[in-house]
């Protein structure tokens, strides 16, 4: 009877969570990828993450920020993993002002991988300014910050349609299924054959959107994967404790039961 | 208590216990005589002392991390997620254990409602238990603001300013609280030094409310006085401990599962904003814990009365005592109580699903409905049933349930709750 009820409660918590997490996704109807980085053992694929990486920075670093990485995040376990010289290869193809030096002046150097990604813009009015008056969010944390997630960032880049007859636009607002009122000031970032993929791959818009989301997953949220091992881990353990002390407690409560 | 003296054996324990008596109070901890038919609803008070302590030491850790500043706390909160070692993990800890933590003390409050504990002799126990409650949601409340994104900032302009339906000095005080003439950076200050300060608050109640309920011991599933010790009773070590080190072990795996698997799902996305002044969110939701206050608070019309009733609602419970007048304890013995309950908690359960929601139409009227029965139930039913209510015969004791064949008249789902130890 004891039993019946652990199960009773465990399975109503387990319905609840199913039910939020049911709740919080299917705010809209999205497009919905089966992604590799899903469910309790995901992993991110590092092809598609270093494809990822080149989409953005082909693409999306001509106008969206990614203030909280650092070029060494390319090389961490769990990422990208580019090589070490490609790390740095990546970083020294970008100038970062440094300074003072000694002679009190600023300058110049080629960034090192220890330096943040350089950011487009010298700071937020800029970027406001130069995107006809909507800012660019930073992309460090985004998928994290919409709901639907990957999902979401994935739809609103494959989202891109003909306005329908009768929908009203002004100059420089473009037709999106999934942005919220279906107005966006990007433009379609993405087309077929935009950039060359370094690997071979075709770069079908398809192919961008979904390795560019895979990378920006990664970069919202780096340790992923550990998480999902780590929490196994955890879990697996739990379980065999648990099954330990519950036969001890049927041990020791035997005594008080045989009273009776 | 009818303990016997406790003389420690050694001759260092006798010399440090005649000085200190803690080893008494071990003693005593280990010795206490609890019934026997314990529930597993009863293991919560275990469970809340593993999240308050969880949330205290991985707090102290995030606080050696975390910038409090407008200009850098965001920042520091992203430090936190990818450089500092295990950051991510210590982080979701705390902020999917203030969710378990609430979760938990739910379900212990209505533990509490179902089988009468609060009532004489433990109503102090019950307002002690309240008033950590109330500085739990102030603790919550103050956490949510500190990452400083989105929805820590409006949620804590919305917050803030309900102070501003004080009359004549309302505007004043918001002001005072703030710090300045707008939520920023002192009030992100103040508030993460209180957000230090409450657990620790939080804490010594803990341990009065402990001590509190360690004078006339627990009530029981059958809420009848019991003779302690005797054969009613159980030492707390080691039958209560490996029952509470089991149950809390199934309660770990259910928060290691959001922790790992699901960090975010009950949070806000738009907590991943930086804060900005000059964009409001388009819906600004408390966290799930604070809802069904914030659908009291959005059903009134007017701000000061909305005001007065959310702490209204918490004015009620902690009085609950003086408005059940009727002496059964459990709801197993009360048949009228018991669907008034469960009625209770369905109603509580809307008001935190339309606190979520937009407060017009339909759902705004719903809230109403429910603010209003959530005020008659204890303003008017509760207090009735004291004198209508015709409740089932009592047993004499916990290991004679059968009390003139009177269990006859309770229905099998109680008698499951009764028996469940057999």
């Amino acid at each position: 009877m004891k039993k019946n009820k652990i199960i009773k409660l465990l399975a109503t918590i387990l319905i609840a969570t199913f039910f939020c997490e049911k709740a919080y996704t299917a705010s809209k109807d999205l497009l919905k990828i089966d992604w590799s980085f899903a469910g309790i053992t995901g992993k991110f694929e590092r092809d598609s993450l270093q494809r990822g990486y080149q989409v953005y920075k082909e693409v999306c670093a001509s106008c969206h920020s990614m203030q909280y990485l650092s070029y060494r995040n390319l090389g961490q376990k769990g990422g990208p993993e580019f090589t070490l010289e490609e790390v740095k290869a990546i970083a020294a193809s970008f100038e970062v002002e440094d300074g003072p030096n000694s002679d009190g002046d600023m300058f110049t150097r080629p960034a090192r991988p220890s330096d943040h990604f350089v950011n487009p813009y010298p700071n937020v009015n800029a970027s406001i300014a130069s995107n006809g008056g909507a800012y660019p969010p930073d992309m460090s944390v985004l998928v994290k910050a919409r709901p639907g997630g990957a999902n979401y960032i994935y739809s609103v880049l494959m989202g891109y349609e003909e306005k329908p007859a009768e929908f009203d636009l002004d100059a420089g607002v473009y037709y999106n299924k999934y942005m919220d009122g279906n107005k966006i000031k990007m433009p379609s970032p993405l087309s077929d054959e935009l950039i060359e993929y370094t690997d071979g791959t075709s770069a079908t818009q398809a192919q961008m959107a979904k390795d560019v989301t895979a990378f920006l997953t990664w970069a919202a949220e780096p340790h992923l994967e550990a998480r999902h091992r780590t929490g196994t881990k955890v879990i697996i353990y739990l379980i065999l404790l648990a099954t330990l002390v519950y036969f001890s407690m049927k041990r020791i409560w035997s005594r008080v039961d045989a009273e009776k | 208590m009818s303990e016997q003296e406790y003389v420690p054996k050694s001759k260092a324990g006798k010399w440090f216990n005649d000085r200190l008596p803690l080893l008494s109070l071990g003693a005593h901890l280990a010795d206490y005589p609890t019934p026997k038919n314990l529930n597993y609803w009863w293991t919560f008070g275990g469970i809340l002392t593993f999240c308050l302590i969880t949330q205290i030491v991985t707090g102290i850790v995030l606080a050696m991390h975390y910038v409090a500043h407008a200009d850098l706390a965001f920042e520091s909160v992203e430090k936190i997620m990818r450089d500092v070692n295990y950051g991510w993990l210590i982080r979701y800890i705390h902020s999917n254990g203030a969710s378990m933590f609430f979760l938990a003390v739910y379900i212990h409050i209505f533990r509490s409602l179902f089988f009468g504990s609060f009532k004489s002799p433990r109503e102090l126990i019950w307002i002690i238990g309240m008033l950590i409650y109330i500085l739990m949601m102030a603790a919550a409340f103050m956490g949510y603001v500190l990452p400083w994104g989105q929805m820590s900032f409006w949620g804590a302009t919305v917050i803030t300013n309900l102070f501003s339906a004080i009359p004549l000095v309302g505007e004043s005080v918001v002001t005072w609280l703030w710090g300045g003439y707008s939520v920023d950076n002192p009030t992100l200050t103040r508030f993460f030094s209180l957000h230090y300060l409450i657990p620790f608050l939080i804490l010594g109640l803990v341990v009065l409310h402990i001590w509190a309920l360690h004078i006339p011991g627990n009530n029981n599933p059958v809420g009848i006085d019991i003779k302690k010790p005797s054969k009613d009773t159980v030492p707390f070590h080691p039958y209560i401990t490996i029952k509470d080190i089991f149950a809390l072990l199934m309660f770990m795996i259910v928060f290691a599962g959001f922790v790992f698997f699901s960090p975010n799902v009950l949070g806000h996305a738009d907590n991943y904003i930086p804060a900005n002044p000059l964009v409001t969110p388009a819906h600004i939701v408390p966290e799930w814990y604070l809802l069904p206050f914030y659908a009291i608070l959005r059903s009134v019309p007017d701000k000061l009365g909305g005001v007065i009733l959310m702490f209204g609602a918490l004015f009620v419970l902690v009085i609950l005592p003086w408005l059940d007048t009727n002496k059964v304890r459990s709801a197993v013995f009360r048949p009228m109580y018991r669907q008034f309950f469960w009625i209770f908690v369905v109603d509580v359960l809307a008001l935190g699903y339309l606190g979520a929601m937009p407060a017009d139409g339909i759902y705004l009227f719903l809230a109403r409905v429910a603010t209003i029965y959530y005020f008659l139930h204890f303003i008017v039913v509760l207090p009735a049933l004291g004198f209508f209510e015709k409740t089932d015969p009592l047993p004499a004791s916990i290991s004679e349930p059968v009390l003139t064949g009177g269990f006859s008249t309770v229905p099998a789902r109680s008698d499951k709750i009764i028996n469940e130890k057999k």
